[in-house]
């Protein structure tokens, strides 16, 4: 492993580094980009090994198809491109080629979320997440920084015989874990201990939480636990409800739609075995804007002071007692 | 032109010898009527999309394919990819006539708990090398193949074949991988079209122009030619020219839907829709008085195919 990044860095370049790392262990580690290979830093990976690199040009059906043919014939495809492309418009070739077949692809999504910025609402994927998770087999990974993102990669080629959608980002973001994480084991990770709330988050939405935390116990006095769910599927559910039965009430944090995103993958599992409060923050039933990154982020309040908002309005509908006695016994 | 030696199909008979256009043709009847047997059980399924396909199919199967059913993950086979994966009982028959599984399994097709999917399945049939059946994908899956093979070193003697539809070029995703094959310079791909004019709403022609597709392929830099898709030895000929080639070849098959079923030939309106009981009668009375016909042409001399028209005929098959 290389040493830990410690200043603000995106994602996208560690999918960029880890891949070189991957193709000096493994002459069958290949990988695909669809013309943004810049972009997704998979050009890294291109320089070192040309041979093994394939663009397709702006044809990403065709990629998705085509590292199925690979991973069929004994390679390991990593396919890049933007997460707007690498799952929208290729959704069909990922679903009969890649997950119906139970291939060793990974697919690194790009440019996920608002944070893209200026170019709006045509390259802005905010479904994602939902399309990859309703994919039978696919497990879903969106890392929180660059040492965790970096880390996924590796693991993504080390463990794992079915297909893995990994979601990175544009912008500059700041480190969360110091040393470079074990990170694909349960997939989510308790960053920070507290009995009041949960804040359960993925992502960008990651360093905003533990800003929110910190803000919520300077200013409200509440003792906020903070998960980053680094696996959004499989979830771990042994975790969220932990800390949910812990805490009583939860809010959730990502840079996507709320519907069919971590908000619900959270619910479902909250609303099985331990019912409590849910907030939701994410992007409604509205597609994104032109802005910068962090205007964008703003705009749709995915922020530390919208994480807070959510919290207060949350902590006001805990219950009183989380888990209710059992009436009619006399003990 | 960059020539290739050829290397020699295996296994294409038990003997060593390589089946002949006459065997090869009956061995197309023996296809053909599985299917019919098949289809009659499953009430469900793609008869004439099968047929058109009966003739390319077996010859490749019968004759220029390298594959060894006892081995059917041997790295050094040839690759078959059916594009056109509503074709898939064309396959099966294949399949099950080399022995990659009981030929009993045919008349399980479509049916739940069997590994003979409505469209075929690489998790679950043997000799299957990807899933398709949703048009467009086949042959951009056919060059990720042959890149892969070209990173192993085995692109100079593993062919890869894809058989594609009418319905396959009119998606936009082939011509990406059309595009894609000429780019990265795949010295190993055959696209097989099966061009019989006929899609689901009626002809190509009415429904959505494919034109000339030799010219398109040709346009995108491939070696591309045109047959007579039921012409055995025209057959043949092109698909072993074409593993000769240092460069990606195509091969329009002008084909009939339906071919070798009177009733059904070059017939819109049989898309998609199994045979009733009194017409898959019908076409096995015809297919079978061919196959008596091409054995006694042959001689007594000529050994039998392994089962022949010898599926039992199924007990349940009244619509």
């Amino acid at each position: 492993m290389p040493e830990a990044k410690t200043e603000p860095i995106a994602t996208r370049q560690a999918y960029g580094d880890a891949l070189v790392e991957l193709g000096e262990r493994d002459e069958n580690v290949v990988a695909l980009d669809a013309d943004l290979a810049v972009s997704t830093q998979s050009i890294k990976f291109g320089k070192k090994f040309p041979e093994r690199f394939f663009n397709c040009g702006a044809a990403e059906a065709g990629m998705m198809s085509m590292a199925c043919g690979l991973a069929a014939t004994g390679k390991v495809p990593y396919a890049s491109t933007f997460a707007v492309f690498a799952t929208g418009r290729s959704y069909d070739q990922i679903r009969l080629g890649i997950a119906h077949n139970q291939l060793k692809v990974r697919i690194g999504a790009s440019h996920g979320g608002v944070s893209l910025g200026e170019d709006g609402a045509s390259h802005q994927m905010i479904e994602d997440i939902a399309l990859m998770r309703v994919l039978p087999h696919m497990r879903v990974v969106v890392p929180a920084d660059y040492n965790q993102a970096y880390r996924a990669v590796i693991e993504s080629y080390e463990r794992f015989e079915g297909p893995i959608y990994m979601r990175f980002g544009r912008p500059s973001t700041p480190i969360v874990y110091e040393e470079i994480p074990e990170t694909l084991g349960s997939g989510t990770d308790v960053l920070r201990e507290g009995k009041d709330i949960s804040i359960i988050a993925t992502g960008h939405m990651v360093w905003r939480a533990l800003d929110a935390a910190e803000t919520l116990a300077r200013e409200d006095g509440v003792e906020a636990e903070v998960l980053n769910v680094v696996t959004v599927k499989p979830l771990d559910t042994d975790a969220v409800i932990e800390s949910l039965a812990k805490t009583g009430v939860g809010v959730t944090a990502e840079e996507h739609r709320v519907a069919g995103g971590l908000a619900d993958a959270v619910r479902e599992a909250a609303a099985e075995q331990h019912p409590v409060p849910i907030f939701a923050l994410g992007l409604g039933d509205e597609f994104g804007v032109s802005g910068t990154a962090e205007a964008c982020m703003e705009h749709f309040n995915l922020t530390a002071s919208g994480i807070i908002e959510q919290a207060r309005e949350a902590l006001l509908k805990k219950p009183i007692v989380s888990h209710p006695p059992i009436h009619g016994g006399h003990g | 032109m960059h020539l290739k030696p050829v290397p020699d199909p295996a296994p294409p008979l038990d003997d060593g010898r390589k089946a002949s256009v006459a065997e090869l043709e009956r061995y197309a009847t023996v296809l053909r009527i599985n299917c019919v047997r098949m289809l009659a059980v499953a009430k469900s399924g793609h008869l004439d999309s099968s047929l058109s396909a009966a003739d390319v199919v077996t010859a490749l199967y019968y004759r220029v394919l390298r594959h060894d059913p006892r081995n059917p993950s041997w790295p050094e086979r040839d690759r078959f990819v059916l594009c056109k994966g509503h074709a898939a009982p064309i396959q099966y028959a294949a399949l099950a006539e080399h022995g990659y599984f009981p030929h009993q399994d045919l008349m399980g097709l479509r049916k739940i708990g069997s590994h003979l999917q409505g469209h075929p399945d690489m998790t679950r049939t043997p000799g299957v090398e990807v899933s398709t059946g949703s048009l467009g994908q086949g042959l951009s899956m056919c060059v990720g193949i042959c890149l892969a093979l070209r990173l192993d070193e085995l692109d100079d003697n593993v062919q890869v074949f894809g058989v594609l539809s009418d319905g396959d070029i009119q998606e936009g995703e082939t011509w990406e991988g059309v595009a894609a094959a000429a780019h990265f310079e795949v010295p190993n791909l055959t696209a097989v079209i099966d061009y019989n004019h006929l899609q689901t709403d009626g002809t190509t022609e009415e429904v959505m122009d494919t034109g000339d597709v030799r010219a398109k392929f040709e346009a995108f830099g491939w070696d591309a030619i045109e047959i007579d898709g039921h012409d055995m030895g025209a057959i043949v000929e092109a698909l072993e020219r074409s593993r000769t080639l240092r460069r990606p070849a195509a091969i329009v098959c002008q084909t009939k839907k339906g071919r070798g079923v009177s009733f059904m030939e070059g017939r819109f309106g049989f898309h998609g829709k199994p045979p009733s009981q009194e017409q898959a009668e019908q076409a096995l009375e015809e297919l079978e008085t061919r196959y008596r016909e091409q054995t006694d042409a042959l001689g007594s001399d000529t050994p039998p195919p392994d089962s022949g028209p010898e599926i039992p005929a199924p007990a349940d098959s009244t619509d």
